[in-house]
């Protein structure tokens, strides 16, 4: 069936498993292009595995995967790479120490075969605010705040359709994070990025998204627009409990 | 609500004026610059984010600072007794036995090879709390104490075994078993999730209130603290930038303090710009 | 000099300004900390006095090594033959230092034979684990399970002794260590998010293994080769001892130790030079390695 405009991503009935267990039991919902669905919810719910699952970094997963229109399989081809991106928790590890930050941004200009790289790469840092001298470093010279700008950068290279994060800002002072977050809301309002942002936070989550889904056991319990949130009931007590914390304060 | 020292006997904790140096590659590096703390058995928050030299401060009460740190003061006592010209058999028995640390990664606390329970023990019987056939039913009692639900099956289980949470009781029951004086809670809350960390910290308070102890919370979450400090030390770049009262958080005056409580995201303006914390440079003075 | 001072600047500077500078520059760090540990600097000055001996012993004012005077037979050390003379003659100070240079010769090229290899394998038993990982490290087990010094004496017995069977035969049973380190470095590492980051930017497996996995085995393959230096050595110095090392006149350490052997008593320099170079070299090789894995690896203090 064709749509006129489908949207960045959309996913139905995703079924994740690790080993003999179930993680993520049956989830679906979709983004539309500039648009961000956050997902919530305490560790172990799931809620990064299915970041994961739509990575390709867990392979273990039934349903379907949809990015712009075009389904996605367990095995990706180099051009479903390049429709969606991860930025992970923990930019010091998400950065391999001995490359250089020129090398980082190089690699996936490189592996798709993009030209004018040099004109790319400055123009990535220019785009995340890290100063042209930081090119050359290693990740270890760096700050946190910069490591996750580089992770972000790495990201916007290939120009994807749909940026996932995890846990972006959680291994951040509360100053950086401020930071961070500010630099992805001005690229989804200049790029129009489509994203999904997991996190525990609910108030990371609430500021950066328009839906906010909760998560349990596997399952979306509830999905509310950023509005809704005040004075919400939700269905499932876990959910509750998350939203009454993050109220309470 | 506790209150500070009582007139005649010594503060519990007395630190005037701590320095604490390391080595690096680009010379001597002043991790804390002349702080200065006195506080009875009440609760006392320390918030800052990382590189403020919190943890430090008080890793330097119990001599866990690597050696090629240089730490000065002009006094640092607990209740009286001078810990900065104890030798290494003194400060062992000040660890545990008068100041105990819960760290923010219970498995580094507890030793993975033992169960709970005999870690426990072992630690009753070392600081002579317990004797030997007593111990056994001090431990079930301190884990019920912890509010564990079933303490006789977590006495038997191995700490990557449990929950965060339940690691995080446990470490605090072996921490409590030694009876200190004075409780520091070094981020100890951190790695778990919203709702448990309140159980955990409300059973920290809890416990320092029964137990007429002292408590340094040191943490990078500063509504987290509020609620559950009596006075909150504001710590940048070495250097106490603030005390506030507890629950005053919005009476913060120093504009580090404003900028760090303003830059957070919150559901009241959903969307719009954090602001970002500029940073004086007159503040590293 | 301010040259000097330039450059040197130029290594330690903070925001390097192409990928050279920076990877010099890191090196450049290295090096300053290696520089810090005495016993490595001491290691290297051993190490690296031979080796300047051995590349300039043609131009050093050195007797003929291989001249024969039988009327100059076994002379204690003097001022005209600094270390004496040996069976047939010859200047043991030239030979000892001529001797340095198969020795330093096998040992380099051991380990450029069998440090990549190892690497590689390793490396790519790593990456992709399953079959790949269980093949492979058979294999290493296979060469790892002969003992050195005996198939290399086999070796060289069935082939003609000479400078490539000894080369050959110590390297083959010499790169399984590496192998098995890389191996379990880089199955650490594979779970680590840089890796499954660049898969999910979509890095080949080659590109993974070439521009990922190896460049983080190196540092400690270094530090093993340093290591590794002084048993080639000696294995070296067997296999010479044992007379199937390099064929004669050409001077040789362990072959100049069994030529001494009978006369220990009475012309203890023959035998106790050439066995002092060897010392020598494994020691200052043990200890540039101790440095350099402080260096590498701090771990705790």
């Amino acid at each position: 069936m064709a749509t006129v405009n489908p949207p960045a991503l959309r996913i139905d009935n995703l079924v994740v498993q690790r080993g003999t267990a179930q993680v993520v039991n049956g989830v679906s919902f979709s983004v539309p292009h500039g648009g961000s669905l956050g997902i919530v919810g305490e560790s172990g719910c799931g809620k990064s595995t299915i970041l994961r699952a739509v990575a390709g970094i867990d392979q273990q997963w039934t349903g379907q995967i949809e990015i712009g229109g075009r389904p996605i399989g367990v095995q990706r081809t180099l051009a479903d790479r390049r429709a969606m991106q991860m930025v992970f928790q923990d930019p010091l590890a998400a950065l391999n120490p001995s490359h250089t930050i020129d090398e980082i941004l190089r690699e996936p200009l490189i592996v798709h075969g993009m030209a004018e790289q040099e004109a790319r790469i400055v123009q990535a840092l220019q785009t995340v605010a890290l100063p042209l001298t930081a090119r050359f470093r290693f990740p270890g010279q760096l700050s946190g705040g910069q490591r996750q700008r580089v992770c972000i950068a790495r990201a916007l290279l290939v120009e994807p359709q749909v940026l996932l994060l995890d846990e972006p800002t959680s291994a951040l002072d509360v100053s950086v994070q401020a930071e961070v977050l500010n630099l992805l809301s001005r690229l989804r309002r200049e790029r129009q990025q489509a994203f999904v942002l997991v996190s525990h936070d609910l108030h990371v989550v609430a500021h950066m998204c328009d839906r906010i889904a909760f998560m349990v056991g596997g399952r979306f319990t509830d999905v509310l627009t950023r509005d809704q949130l005040r004075g919400a009931t939700l269905h499932h007590p876990e959910a509750q409990r998350l939203l009454d914390a993050a109220l309470t304060h | 609500m506790n209150n500070v020292q009582r007139e005649s006997a010594a503060p519990l904790l007395d630190i005037e004026n701590l320095r604490i140096s390391f080595p690096t590659a680009q010379g001597r590096t002043e991790a804390v610059r002349g702080v200065s703390l006195r506080m009875g058995r009440e609760r006392v928050a320390v918030v800052g984010e990382s590189g403020s030299g919190k943890s430090i401060t008080f890793r330097s009460l119990l001599g866990l600072l690597p050696a090629t740190a240089t730490v000065s003061a002009d006094r640092m006592c607990l209740e009286g007794q001078d810990l900065f010209s104890l030798g290494a058999r003194g400060m062992r028995a000040i660890r545990g036995r008068r100041i105990g640390m819960v760290v923010q990664d219970p498995k580094q606390g507890l030793d993975p090879l033992m169960t709970i329970g005999s870690q426990l023990v072992e630690m009753l019987r070392l600081h002579r709390k317990a004797p030997a056939a007593g111990a056994y039913s001090r431990a079930l009692d301190l884990l019920a104490e912890v509010h564990i639900r079933d303490p006789k099956r977590v006495m038997g289980l191995y700490p990557h075994e449990v929950s965060g949470g339940m690691a995080q009781r446990a470490m605090l029951a072996m921490i409590l078993s030694a009876e200190p004086d004075l409780l520091i809670a070094d981020e100890a809350t951190s790695a778990l999730d919203a709702v448990v960390r309140h159980r955990i910290l409300d059973l920290i308070e809890e416990q320092v209130r029964l137990r007429g102890m002292g408590l340094v919370l040191i943490s990078h979450d500063l509504d987290l603290v509020a609620r559950y400090a009596d006075r909150i030390l504001v710590m940048y770049a070495g250097r106490v930038m603030e005390e506030l009262r507890g629950g005053e958080m919005s009476a913060a005056r120093h504009p580090y303090t404003r900028g760090l409580l303003a830059c957070r995201p919150s559901l009241d303006h959903p969307g719009q710009d954090l602001p970002v914390l500029q940073r004086e440079a007159s503040w590293l003075q | 000099m301010s040259s000097l001072s330039h450059s040197l600047q130029w290594l330690s500077s903070d925001t390097p300004a192409t990928r050279t500078q920076a990877k010099l520059g890191a090196i450049y760090r290295l090096l300053r900390r290696f520089l810090t540990h005495p016993i490595g600097v001491l290691g290297l000055i051993m190490v690296a006095l031979i080796v300047l001996a051995a590349l300039f012993a043609t131009w050093l004012p050195l007797a003929d090594p291989v001249a024969q005077s039988l009327d100059q037979r076994l002379l204690p050390p003097s001022a005209l033959h600094w270390l004496g003379t040996d069976t047939l003659g010859r200047d043991i100070l030239s030979r000892v230092i001529h001797g340095a240079r198969p020795t330093l010769a096998i040992v380099a090229l051991v380990l450029l034979i069998s440090v990549p290899i190892g690497l590689l394998v390793g490396a790519a038993a790593g990456l992709w684990g399953g079959w790949v990982d269980a093949v492979l490290m058979r294999v290493a087990d296979v060469f790892l399970a002969f003992p050195r010094l005996i198939l290399a004496i086999a070796v060289a017995a069935a082939l003609s002794a000479g400078l490539w069977t000894a080369v050959i035969a110590i390297a083959a049973t010499g790169w399984p260590p590496y192998a098995r380190v890389a191996r379990a470095e880089i199955a650490a590492l594979r779970r680590s998010e840089f890796i499954q980051a660049a898969k999910a930017i979509g890095v080949s497996p080659l590109r993974l293994l070439v521009r990922h996995a190896l460049p983080l085995s190196l540092p400690s393959a270094f530090v093993r080769a340093a290591l590794d230096a002084p048993g080639i050595v000696l294995i070296v110095a067997g296999l010479g001892f044992l007379g199937v090392g390099l064929p004669p006149p050409q001077p040789e350490w362990g072959a100049m130790v069994a030529e001494g052997r009978a006369l220990v008593f009475e012309a203890w320099w023959v035998s106790t030079l050439p066995g002092v170079m060897i010392l020598w070299l494994s020691l200052g090789f043990n200890f540039v390695g101790d440095a350099m894995r402080d260096v590498v690896d701090p771990g705790v203090k």
